[in-house]
């Protein structure tokens, strides 16, 4: 009992700081990728190729005045940057990130907590992410955060549906909801889920897309019509939660997405835990090269896009889906 | 006091406290946070009683999606306190919610009693059926057993959403009917 409480705490632990890591790099690869798509340099003063800018970021906005502005009701706009950070980092109990091993002597799996239901999960948390912003945007006291809150909100609901729609194919293939069994599936590239469900995976990062606020959906915080939306009245650390807080939920939707329809950590010659950081890099790739590429929707060009392109595309895939299990009998 | 009697008495604590919070607040967006508290709470009783499918459902359906419609609507709305919903009912009105309350509460304790309940707070353990609660069986009770009810309330949810979308529509279209011919639509009959 105590060798198994160890290990997972071992494992929550190291864990919890790549994913942090991740998340501070993600930054500057984000800020690289899109400054070469722009025919800029990005940064490059902060050590070598600008390595070591996030950490000098960090040190800026950890030294940072907290400005806590007079009209914000105290209780939400404390707990707000909470609640946008943590549900983020809760994704990656159920992500199988690696094959079983063994390490000094003791067996690991390769995941925190293999839930069998798994991929509720991911959706109940994912679901939990919408209050931070919604919170901030309230508690700020300020029409620039409030109008970002109200967006934020009524995107969130109308993409939810696709979003939970766009894997349930993979589910009826799979016959299961557990990540670690839906990854043991793909066991070579012909039977990623990709393959079989194209248009749910298109579905699923378009969804995430919006889900996690960013470009081209990032109608919460819209810099040109709303200053910074949801998090325009904070700074200091409570503003570097909310952003760390973005960046872990790209690369938990980026997780799931590579555990559900690119087959996880399965992949030949390099070691599981390497083709599992590189599927999660390609899905934060796809993310930052949406941002430098597409402009940002309209509002209500969002919403029919939401509820009259994706939702039904989504139910058609899962009629479709479920006819075709149902034809061969469940076996595929 | 095992493990499971710890959790069952903290959520059972956290759902009551959420739930009487939830109506003693005067901000609405509390009373809100405070029901997501206690759904949660709720969530975790289930989980205890085997019940893992039901629990998540519970949190992703409407902890996760109408609470945010709900935070939605009040922040629309814009109210910041229960002042905001207009002046307080009469005295007779704040009467006959006191009655009712008390009313629900002896019905509620008189249904407890009549039902014969363990008295004993049973763990995840103290179940016979295998994969109590699992997603297949619950699915495979409500594809078979249950079926006929399960596509009765699907088509009673189709009808909601018929009746949802008549409502819209009429609005919609007195809206289009009155801003017809003007490039810009003013929006200013609103009251």
């Amino acid at each position: 009992m105590l060798e198994v409480i160890i290990i997972s705490s071992i494992k929550v632990l190291t864990v919890v700081i790549v994913v942090l890591t991740c998340c501070a790099y993600s930054t500057l690869l984000e800020r690289k990728l899109v400054a070469y798509m722009q025919h800029r340099l990005g940064p490059i003063y902060a050590g070598p190729w600008g390595l070591l800018q996030p950490i000098a970021d960090a040190i800026k906005l950890m030294f940072k005045e907290d400005l806590v502005p007079d009209r914000v009701e105290r209780t939400l706009y404390t707990l707000a940057p909470i609640l946008s950070f943590v549900p983020s980092l809760l994704v990656f109990a159920v992500v199988p990130f690696s094959s079983d091993f063994t390490l000094f002597g003791y067996d690991v799996t390769g995941v925190i907590s293999d839930l069998n239901i798994g991929v509720l999960w991911v959706f109940m948390i994912t679901g939990f992410g919408v209050y931070g912003v919604v919170l901030a945007g309230w508690s700020s006291g300020s029409k620039w955060s409030l109008l970002g809150g109200i967006r934020s909100s009524a995107q969130m609901i109308s993409y939810e549906l696709s979003y939970g729609l766009s894997i349930v194919g993979v589910i009826l293939l799979a016959n299961t909801l557990s990540m670690t069994e839906i990854v043991g599936q793909q066991d070579s590239i012909f039977s990623w889920y990709i393959f079989r469900q194209p248009l749910g995976f298109i579905l699923f990062f378009t969804c995430a897309v919006a889900e996690t606020n960013r470009a081209p959906f990032d109608m919460a915080e819209a810099e040109s019509e709303l200053v910074g939306g949801y998090h325009t009245e904070y700074s200091s650390m409570r503003f570097a939660s909310f952003f760390v807080g973005e960046y872990a939920n790209m690369l938990a939707a980026s997780a799931v997405a590579a555990t559900l329809f690119l087959g996880g950590w399965q992949g030949p010659l390099l070691p599981p835990i390497v083709w599992m950081m590189l599927k999660v890099f390609f899905g934060m790739f796809i993310f930052i090269w949406l941002r430098g590429t597409l402009p940002r929707f309209r509002y209500d060009q969002l919403m029919n896009f939401g509820w009259k392109v994706l939702f039904p595309l989504a139910l058609l895939n899962t009629m479709v889906t479920g006819l075709i299990v149902m034809l061969t009998n469940g076996t595929n | 006091m095992n493990l499971d009697t710890v959790i069952f008495f903290a959520a059972a604590v956290v759902a009551v406290f959420g739930a009487t919070m939830m109506i003693a607040q005067k901000n609405p967006i509390a009373s809100a946070l405070y029901l997501i508290l206690s759904l949660v709470a709720q969530a975790i009783l289930y989980v205890q009683l085997g019940g893992l499918f039901l629990g998540s459902i519970l949190i992703v359906v409407y902890a996760g999606a109408i609470m945010v419609l709900f935070l939605f609507v009040i922040m629309l709305l814009n109210l910041r306190s229960s002042d905001d919903l207009g002046p307080p009912p009469p005295a007779l009105g704040r009467f006959t919610k006191y009655a009712f309350g008390i009313l629900l509460s002896v019905e509620l304790i008189v249904i407890v009693k009549a039902a014969r309940m363990p008295s004993k707070a049973t763990g995840v353990l103290g179940f016979p059926v295998e994969d109590f609660g699992s997603v297949k069986a619950v699915s495979t009770q409500m594809f078979t057993t249950y079926v006929y009810p399960l596509e009765l309330t699907g088509i009673l949810m189709l009808i909601a959403v018929v009746g949802a979308v008549v409502i819209a529509k009429k609005e919609n279209n007195a809206q289009v009917s009155d801003d017809s011919g003007s490039d810009r639509p003013a929006k200013k009959q609103v009251s």
